[in-house]
């Protein structure tokens, strides 16, 4: 095989990825400028199921409920998931290894079986009257389901990066005459920065998408997975795509738009560094 | 299309509306008119729970009610308008899964919607309430077709949502013949164009009716003889699909397909090549009831959710939007000429009675069924055990490796 053809195979190989990768994505955006509900037949072009979209009680709280969820819960797990990783970063090696293993758990647990024991959990304190008259079931449940699985990312995102820090920097702040909390502040804190957020968008995602856990502990109420979930006995509404491609737009521009901004920090670092070089080989 | 046909129907609700309203007033008590399309009776106390503060928690099938999706009228906030109570409407996928939902103790509701058999699977487990019908005067305007059926004899637990048939759609310009039975979807000239329930309940109903058995097994002996029938079918079918059926049957993928008679009417809009036959041997019957857990805390509010559903402009609204049929003989009157006498929405006499309805099951059946369906499902005639086999060696193998592995890098670190 010459060079030609190899480049050739590389390129049809990676058009064929990204085909799978991409093309469910493009047909449903597509889908949802559709005018007639069906799903094969182009009919023609319209708005419509966006402007109905934004009409449909039902969507719209199960989607406004979602959010809320996802954003309440992964600040909360993150907050819990970094103070825990500082904890146990200061235990003995045992005692470490043991707690990051039973941490572990959860994640690599089928999450049907997570859901499933937290509604035992939840129904058992029911009946020890814990949540009064109304029963327990709602946001109080899916509140702390979503807090429990979100927990372990957290640790298992920000664990790593800590454990990358040099110690001997944070010695030094305390040596300058920083208080522990002074140098916790200034000198930890941002260097674990980039593993929070990216810990904290892992969380977002992972709650925005579930389906099982919410499903066994969600009571009456309804999240988006679960009111999609429960329009396949007819035909999922074309609002569905509507909804889909937004959220798909919006994340593509978060991601866009963050990489954007770290491609320029990064260069403004380099050059930065690279003047000082000079300005020091130029004395 | 679909639009169409609702645009002309919208149309003529409101010429029999005004119709209605020019004359009804000498007669009966003042309507209390909740918004232009909806008008209810002015004889009930509609508002007496206006400042207590509830919500009802509502479970139905999903896309199962008119709420303002669609163009449609959005009767659940013209309740909330009309009474002050508020709706917390929730939605689920099979009425196992409400089931499942209502045993596990995570959830109250206030109004559910289960089919028949489900409906007295829950009476019988004591999970529904005892309704008040004092409090359900619009009981009254119900058909008398639609009541007393085996499930909830004196319809003492359920009030009819909506009915339908099951029935085979085919598109008349693949077939040679119009089918009239059950059997032709065994006929081997459509192999390969064949599509089935993915349900066991609707399946076996399809192949028992084939052999001219009842579709609610007495023994586990007659759900095997059954399902044998299933597996010769298997080769010749496409596939087990659920709302599939729409796009494939649409796009002409598939020659037969058994579905829903509402869900069929919404298909022949799309495509007119299609047409729906009731199979001569016979249907399944199917009611979606209204009913009220007795784990409720608002019993009588739902009750009044339940009388509003019944109120003939609201359920003209709903089962426009839906399309299935109407057991409300007042809203089957407002309804077009076209679907009033349609043979698929409102089939004869002799139709219905050859049709069966769904019973709950004993234990043993109901899980010999749903054991043999899933063996079905997993039966292939041609046997693929040796793929088991092949797994399983690769898995052996894997591990076998991983351990070797292991050993050997301990073995070089010792030295």
């Amino acid at each position: 095989m010459n060079k030609r053809q190899s480049r050739l195979l590389q390129r049809t190989y990676l058009v064929l990825i990204f085909c799978f990768m991409y093309l469910p994505i493009a047909v449903m955006i597509v889908f949802s400028f559709n005018e007639s509900k069906s799903r094969a037949l182009w009919t023609g072009f319209t708005l419509d199921w966006y402007r109905s979209l934004f009409h449909n009680d039902m969507i719209l709280s199960a989607l406004a409920l979602s959010l809320v969820l996802a954003l309440v819960s992964s600040i909360i797990a993150t907050v819990l998931g970094t103070l825990a990783t500082i904890g146990i970063n200061s235990m003995g090696r045992k005692t470490q290894l043991l707690i990051n293993n039973i941490s572990y758990v959860p994640v690599v647990n089928p999450e049907i079986i997570t859901g499933v024991s937290l509604m035992l959990l939840f129904v058992m304190a029911q009946h020890f009257g814990i949540g009064g008259e109304g029963g327990v079931f709602g946001w109080p449940t899916l509140m702390i389901a979503h807090i429990t699985f979100n927990v372990p990312y957290v640790i298992f995102n920000v664990g790593p990066k800590l454990r990358q820090l040099d110690p001997s920097i944070y010695n030094a702040a305390l040596d300058l005459g920083c208080t522990p909390k002074q140098a916790f502040f200034k000198v930890i804190m941002p260097q674990l920065t980039p593993a929070i957020l990216s810990a904290f968008l892992i969380c977002l995602t992972y709650s925005i998408d579930d389906f099982m856990i919410s499903y066994f502990n969600s009571g009456t109420m309804q999240t988006l997975p679960i009111a999609i979930y429960s329009m396949t006995r007819k035909k999922v509404s074309p609002e569905i795509n509507a909804l889909s491609s937004i959220m798909f737009i919006v994340i593509l521009a978060i991601i866009l738009i963050s990489n954007h901004m770290d491609s320029r920090q990064y260069r403004k670092a380099q050059t930065a560094v690279r003047t000082a070089m000079a300005e020091e080989g130029g004395q | 299309m679909k639009k169409r046909r609702f645009s002309r129907l919208t149309a003529l609700s409101l010429a029999v509306l005004t119709v209605a309203v020019l004359t009804v007033p000498a007669l009966a008590a003042e309507s209390i008119e909740v918004n232009e399309d909806i008008s209810v009776s002015g004889d009930y106390d509609w508002t007496r729970f206006a400042d207590d503060n509830i919500t009802l928690n509502v479970y139905n099938w999903g896309l199962y009610i008119s709420d303002g999706d669609d163009d449609s009228v959005d009767i659940l906030s013209a309740f909330e308008k009309l009474t002050g109570i508020r709706v917390n409407y929730t939605t689920f996928d099979s009425n196992e899964s409400l089931y499942a939902k209502m045993r596990s103790g995570g959830a109250s509701y206030d109004v559910i919607i289960p089919s028949d058999y489900m409906v007295g699977k829950m009476a019988a487990e004591g999970m529904l309430a005892e309704l008040n019908f004092d409090n359900i005067p619009n009981f009254q305007l119900i058909g008398e077709d639609y009541l007393g059926w085996d499930f909830d004899p004196d319809n003492t637990y359920s009030v009819p949502y909506t009915w339908g048939t099951t029935g085979l759609i085919y598109n008349t310009t693949l077939v040679e013949e119009p089918p009239t039975s059950w059997a032709d979807m065994w006929d081997v000239q459509y192999a390969g164009n064949i599509l089935m329930f993915n349900n066991s309940r609707d399946a076996y109903a399809i192949a028992a009716k084939k052999l001219g058995l009842s579709l609610n097994p007495a023994s586990v002996d007659e759900v095997e003889e059954v399902m044998e029938e299933l597996k010769d079918q298997k080769e010749l079918v496409q596939a087990y699909v659920m709302d599939e059926i729409f796009d494939k049957m649409e796009l002409g993928e598939a020659i037969l397909a058994p579905y829903y008679a509402g869900d069929a009417l919404t298909m022949i809009d799309d495509n007119p090549d299609l047409a729906f036959v009731h199979p001569e041997e016979g249907v399944n019957f199917f009611v979606d009831c209204m009913c009220i857990p007795a784990t409720s805390k608002h019993k009588e509010a739902a009750e009044m959710f339940i009388n509003y559903m019944c109120e003939p402009d609201v359920g003209y609204c709903n089962i426009d939007y839906i399309g299935y049929s109407t057991p409300i003989t007042e809203v089957w009157e407002m309804l077009d000429d076209d679907l009033k006498y349609s043979e698929i929405a409102y089939p004869s006499d002799e139709v219905m009675a050859k049709a069966e309805v769904f019973d709950t099951l004993p234990d043993e059946v109901n899980s010999a069924l749903d054991s043999q369906w899933s063996e079905m499902k997993s039966y292939d005639a041609e046997g693929s055990g040796w793929m088991i086999l092949i797994s399983l060696a690769l898995a052996l193998a894997l591990s076998a490796f991983n351990i070797w592995r292991k050993v050997r890098r301990k073995w070089r670190d010792n030295y």
